[in-house]
């Protein structure tokens, strides 16, 4: 864990989600499962995350909304899609008013499975997303010198 | 008179888990009026049904919500099963209602956490959260799956409990049942959240019913409307009596949803005493050709499935009013003359599920 050199907060937004995961990402970060141990809380003001964890595929209306979120977190920045209508749609591909997965709109750099994301699933993709925010730090200092 | 200013709360917001938008008119510190804007989690899979075949399209109808995701399948296969004729059996009746139970107790345990996340008491929230996974490690030990179970099917149930599970699951109930009373003790008793729940966001028994409530919101204001006497699945060799508070405020709809924690845990007991040997599903022939509205009891109230088909494996429509959707207008209600402190609560105390409502 030497690359765990500081504690990203975590900010969840639920694009289309049926509240599956969006459970399991609360369940992820209370008692039982616990992210928090890792100093990793959930907030609720995009300024102050770093990892944006996004629940459900994209729909019209929610995609303006999730574009804000981003561009209102600081850099560097990670996002993790998690579940399986967030990276594909899963069983809504085909509803009239489903865009597909977040990666249509937002580079997204983790991808947790599951319908529902298991929280073992969303503490295994929270801690790449960990790994991944290092990284972007490293680069972002070495093009600033 | 105060100048008008209009605050925006949401779609993302800390105390809303799920995007809903609020325009709240302010005059001062007070709501003046509530324009609700929805659809940010619409998805459309009703018209799903019609590129699904209608055994398939149980699956779907378990997404639609991931907290009553169960009870959603059940009332999609009771209208299905209601048109093609299909008796069930005694034996799937009962595991549904077992079931339909659980899932009854982890929603509205899942709701104290996040009311008590609103008013600012976080530990409460954790606690509420710790127990909860006492009933998923049930559903994962009977279905295979924490949230959405996918258990249920037209004709019957996908697996059966055998009878030790079903001990062993009965076992388990009073410590979570001691568990509930440590926590609900705090709730009920406790001097801050009675102060920030006591004759807030009033509805009285008259607008309950104008206005068209369901569900424990519709029981805090003494109205005893419940589907379960319906008698649907095996309710009806079930004692379900109605939880009734009469206050209408923020702090009886919470006391309704504890009280029906510990009814929800006595009927699991009852109906795993009687509980009959026998299949848990039967093969399905032929296809649904009419229409029905099929009502079940979700831990948020009343919610109707409606099924048309004509004789193919393609339904022509499926329609769900969720209680969420009925509750809106009681909310707005409520909103309007309350203060801006309290939005988070009054909105918090309907149990709005948005996913159900937008689908």
């Amino acid at each position: 864990m030497a690359w765990f050199k500081r504690s990203p907060w975590i900010l969840h937004y639920n694009a289309t989600s049926c509240n599956g995961c969006d459970t399991e990402v609360i369940v992820s970060l209370t008692p039982l499962y616990d992210l928090e141990r890792f100093g990793i809380i959930n907030t609720g003001n995009p300024k102050h995350a770093d990892i944006l964890a996004v629940t459900g595929s994209v729909n019209e209306k929610s995609v303006q909304v999730l574009k804000n979120l981003y561009d209102q977190m600081p850099n560097p920045k990670v996002i993790v899609a998690v579940g399986l209508c967030a990276i594909s749609g899963c069983v809504f591909q085909d509803c009239y008013n489903v865009m597909g997965g977040v990666d249509k709109v937002l580079p997204v750099d983790v991808y947790v499975p599951g319908c529902a994301a298991r929280p073992e699933a969303i503490i295994d993709g929270v801690i790449m997303a960990c790994e991944i925010l290092e990284k972007k730090y490293r680069e972002q200092k070495k093009r600033r010198g | 008179m105060a100048r008008k200013t209009i605050i925006p709360f949401g779609p993302q917001h800390p105390v809303l888990p799920e995007p809903i938008h609020f325009d709240l008119v302010m005059e001062d510190e007070t709501v003046v009026d509530a324009v609700p804007s929805i659809s940010y989690v619409h998805r459309g899979l009703e018209r799903l049904i019609e590129k699904r075949d209608f055994v398939d399209f149980v699956h779907v109808a378990d997404r639609i919500c991931g907290l009553c995701s169960f009870m959603h399948s059940m009332g999609y296969c009771q209208a299905v099963e209601e048109i093609m004729g299909i008796e069930v059996p005694e034996r799937a009746l009962y595991l549904r209602t077992i079931w339909a139970e659980l899932s009854r107790v982890h929603s509205h345990i899942f709701w104290l956490g996040v009311a008590a996340d609103a008013f600012g008491f976080e530990s409460l929230f954790m606690q509420s959260m710790r127990l909860r996974e006492a009933v998923l490690d049930v559903f994962e030990a009977t279905t295979g799956a924490r949230v959405i179970l996918g258990v249920c099917k037209v004709g019957g149930v996908r697996r059966d409990i055998d009878t030790d599970t079903l001990h062993g699951i009965v076992d388990r109930l009073p410590t979570l049942k001691a568990n509930l009373e440590e926590i609900s003790a705090v709730f009920i008793n406790d001097y801050s959240i009675q102060h920030r729940l006591i004759g807030v966001g009033y509805i009285s028994k008259e607008d309950a019913y104008t206005l068209g409530c369901v569900g424990p919101m519709a029981r805090a204001s003494g109205l005893a409307m419940d589907m379960r006497f319906l008698g649907y699945a095996a309710y009806k060799y079930l004692d379900v009596e109605p939880i009734v508070e009469s206050t209408g405020d923020c702090y009886a709809r919470c006391l309704v949803r504890i009280r029906e924690i510990f009814h929800s845990i006595d009927l699991i007991h009852q109906a795993a005493e009687k509980i009959p040997e026998g299949p848990f599903d039967l093969k399905v022939k032929g296809a649904p050709n009419g229409e029905f509205f099929s009502r079940i009891e979700q831990p948020r109230g009343e919610v109707i499935h409606y099924v048309k088909g004509n004789g193919s494996r393609f339904l022509q429509r499926f329609r769900v009013r969720v209680p969420t959707f009925s509750n809106i207008p009681a909310m707005i209600k409520a909103l309007k003359g309350s203060g801006i402190a309290d939005v988070p609560n009054i909105i918090l105390t309907l149990d709005p599920c948005i996913s159900c409502t937008e689908r």
